[in-house]
């Protein structure tokens, strides 16, 4: 019991640690405003992380959400240009975020292809396909309703952006299925015992494919806050973003091999990635020594949690 | 003793081997002779496969010496004995599939020119020569997943023969063998012996054995029960040998009117099965056994829709059944508790709460789709209680109870879905005493429940104490059904060897 409630805390630990650390060296960090521009330069990761810690949890991995987001950031500025309502054009790209997940995920489950590569393939297609439909050219998101469309990725609620609140509500929504429904537990079931949970009867195809169908779907999610905030699409958006989701959630204390983990874990290693960008900004290390910097602390937060487990 | 027996290549004297918590050999002697065949023999868990291991240096030993062409043998590990002469074909054969019939033989010692490169052409050619005196046709740069798994045996043989081996061992060899394949195993077997190599064979098959063998050694429970001459023996004393003990446990069988036949199965067939027919009633105790490989778990399985079957009819409770998926065969009220709790039955990381309450999570699911654990908890609490599984709470993980719990748990998971049909595969296994008899006595229960229990088990006396009628198992199909009055051991081991007809 004691060692379990440790070994939650551990990255809660972390982070503190690094906040405290950081403050010392920059005084700016600590100020309200950097705070909330920390947060809100974490919600696109935190976000997409939620999806890929339902995948991870089944001892699966998606490499496709950095291109869905780019996918999805150019479809949701192709739709602002019609005439369809607002609302309508992002459930439709939410949609077209989950059937790519659906997808992959039945290449995975009926193809019994590895996750790795399955979604390995997504990533390139997608990829390809975001470029082809734009030329390689950005697209203007500044067309239609974009007044309203802006509000999601500029906009402020009690002075606070609102990309951070849909991370807490795509996060609030994600501890809820995973702690209090019956997919939660069956992903959990999965992960631990693929096997004995085929054998108790769960349709593992399915709780499967249910996963990326999450992860894509949050990825669009991701893609849309972006294209608001940036008010444009970039056909190149999101490159690397799924080994920020993957670290935020290692980091965060679940496992790559499935079964056990948590969604608040999976915040704190969003937030622990988000603070590392943001304190190496502040102290004007140049972008190439950060991604050493980052690569270190992800290997020491992973090491210490191993030791701990050992 | 015979008194022209050469002297032997092997001796092995007082061999024990302790398990933690299990004696699996106690003071086992055992000779192998040259240019002779020696035959193994004894049930499932006698000890036969741990004796061969320790011998071929997989395992360590508690106690005993080894004597091996006169001197104290001192084996280091299985790549040592093979050097050493000692050469062991597992049932499951240890080849690479990707590579050719050559450069598996010469794995690892591949000749090399003087740049080390490896010299193919010594290599096939070697190989080659192995191959012709064996009598296999293929080429030695076939790769070996291109071959029939009684090819592949003999290119295991040939590997043995590289290294020039004094003693040769197989287990089961024609196991997953064609009539023609194993004639031509028994051929090379014979040739082997011709040229001076002693050969220990393993065999569940007594045709085999009487064609095949020159000496039998015996097993029973981990301890020698006698080394004689083929010549002197007969089908019915080596089956004596085999199971001539008495039931030493108690088995709380009770006696019940069966009721109506729940599932009536005819022909099923899969990959591994051979057309099984048989029905079990409600209120039931089926004893399925049989010996290793007969096909048993693999015919739960399918009907569990956990294997395809390629044919055969299921009836259950008067209605066609054609099992689709596990998922499929749990709405149709079949449950499975597999002889392998830790690997397919459990997910050990999980609560017992958890664990019990998986298959029926649906119950406890209220609005907004949340589960009501409170709900999950009560109903996992009061199977805890029934089946007396102790642990500290329900919320305990499952990894850290003993082995009689867990299974417990494995049953419970099933028990909360009101099956119809209940599959037991091994369900004492790995369970300690005490553990076992309150499984028997819940499997009692269930019977009088009505539920029409198939219980799967290698141990003859809870097979004979708890059945009401045993199906015995042989090759893939049923090879026979005993009602429990008219069963004892040596019915049911000719049964499991493949003989008909009774004793003489």
């Amino acid at each position: 019991m004691n060692s379990s409630f440790f070994s939650r805390l551990r990255p809660v630990i972390g982070l503190v640690i690094l906040a405290v650390a950081i403050s010392l060296l920059s005084p700016r960090f600590l100020t309200t405003g950097n705070i909330i521009n920390v947060l809100r330069q974490t919600s696109i990761n935190a976000v997409i992380a939620t999806g890929m810690t339902f995948v991870i949890l089944t001892g699966g991995i998606d490499l496709s959400v950095g291109s869905i987001l780019a996918y999805a950031g150019v479809i949701m500025a192709a739709l602002l240009a019609t005439q369809l309502p607002l609302l309508a054009s992002i459930a439709l790209v939410l949609l077209l975020g989950a059937a790519i997940g659906v997808l992959t995920g039945l290449v995975i489950t009926k193809g019994k292809v590895q996750p790795f590569i399955a979604t390995f393939v997504s990533m390139t297609v997608v990829r390809g396909a975001t470029l082809v439909f734009t030329d390689g050219k950005p697209m203007s998101a500044d067309v239609g309703p974009a007044e309203a469309f802006a509000f999601l990725g500029q906009g402020y609620g009690f002075g606070i952006p609102v990309p951070i609140f849909l991370m807490a509500a795509v996060l609030a929504l994600a501890y809820y299925v995973l702690r209090h429904t019956r997919f939660g537990r069956y992903i959990y079931a999965l992960g631990g015992n693929e096997d004995a949970a085929r054998l108790s009867g769960l349709r593992t195809g399915l709780i499967k494919t249910a996963v990326y169908a999450v992860s894509g779907l949050l990825a669009a999610l991701a893609g849309i806050i972006l294209t608001s905030r940036l008010s444009s699409a970039q056909p190149t958006a999101g490159v690397g973003y799924e080994l920020d989701a993957i670290a935020a959630v290692v980091v965060g204390g679940t496992s790559l091999s499935g079964g056990s983990g948590r969604i608040l874990g999976t915040l704190v290693g969003a937030l622990i990635i988000g603070i590392l960008n943001n304190a190496l900004n502040l102290m004007n290390v140049s972008s190439y020594y950060q991604m050493i910097a980052k690569g270190v602390i992800i290997l020491i937060a992973v090491l210490l949690d191993r030791k701990a487990d050992a | 003793m015979d008194p022209i027996a050469p002297s032997p290549i092997l001796e092995m004297r007082g061999i024990a081997k302790q398990f933690p918590g299990m004696r699996a050999l106690d003071g086992v002697d055992f000779r192998a002779f040259p240019g002779e065949v020696m035959a193994l023999m004894g049930e499932n868990g006698a000890g036969k496969s741990t004796l061969m291991k320790i011998l071929c240096g997989a395992y360590p030993r508690t106690a005993g010496e080894i004597v091996f062409q006169g001197k104290p043998l001192d084996i280091r590990g299985p790549r040592d004995a093979q050097l050493k002469g000692i050469s062991i074909i597992y049932q499951e054969l240890n080849l690479v599939q990707e590579l050719s019939i050559a450069e598996n033989i010469f794995l690892g010692r591949e000749p090399v020119t003087r740049l080390r490169k490896i010299d193919g052409a010594r290599l096939n050619a070697g190989a080659q020569q192995l191959l012709t005196r064996l009598g296999v046709q293929a080429s030695p740069k076939t790769r070996v997943g291109a071959l029939s798994v009684g090819q592949q045996q003999m290119v295991e043989i040939a590997k043995a023969l590289s290294f020039d081996a004094r003693i040769i061992i197989m287990d089961e060899p024609t196991g997953a063998l064609a009539d023609a394949e194993s004639e031509s195993l028994f051929r090379v077997i014979r040739e082997l012996r011709a040229s001076g190599k002693a050969v220990i064979y393993i065999s569940h098959r007594l045709k085999e054995v009487f064609a095949l063998s020159d000496r039998v050694t015996v097993l029973r429970d981990g301890r020698l029960v006698g080394e004689t001459p083929t010549a002197k023996l007969t089908e019915d004393s080596i089956i004596e040998m085999m199971v001539g003990r008495r039931l030493t446990e108690q088995y709380p069988h009770v006696e019940a009117t069966p009721g109506p036949v729940r599932l009536a199965v005819e022909d099923l067939r899969t990959r591994f099965t051979r057309g099984a027919t048989f029905a079990v009633r409600a209120g039931e105790i089926l004893g399925v056994t049989g010996l290793m490989g007969a096909g048993r778990t693999e015919l739960a399985l399918a009907l569990f829709g956990a294997l395809p079957s390629s044919q055969g009819t299921i009836v259950l409770d008067g209605k066609p059944y054609r099992p689709r998926s596990p998922h499929h065969a749990v709405s149709r009220g079949l449950a499975y508790v597999s002889e392998d709790r830790k690997r397919r039955g459990l997910i050990l990381g999980l609560s017992i709460k958890a664990n019990i309450t998986l298959p029926v999570l649906k119950r406890f699911q209220r609005i907004l789709f949340w589960l009501s654990d409170r709900a999950a908890r009560i109903a996992a609490r009061g199977y805890v209680d029934q089946l007396a599984i102790r642990s500290s709470s329900e919320r305990q993980a499952v990894l850290h109870l003993s082995g009689g719990n867990q299974q417990k748990v494995s049953i419970a998971k099933w028990l909360i879905t009101a099956p119809k049909v209940l599959i037991l595969d091994e369900p004492t296994r790995g369970v300690d005493v005490g553990a076992k008899h309150e499984i028997y006595t819940l499997m009692n229960k269930f019977k009088q429940d009505g539920l029409a229990i198939i219980m799967i088990s290698s141990e003859m006396p809870e097979i004979l104490g708890m059945s009401d009628r045993i199906m015995v198992m042989h090759g893939g199909g049923v090879a026979g059904v005993l009602p429990r009055g008219a069963a004892d051991q040596e019915a049911i081991m000719r049964l499991a060897i493949g003989l008909r007809g009774t004793s003489s």
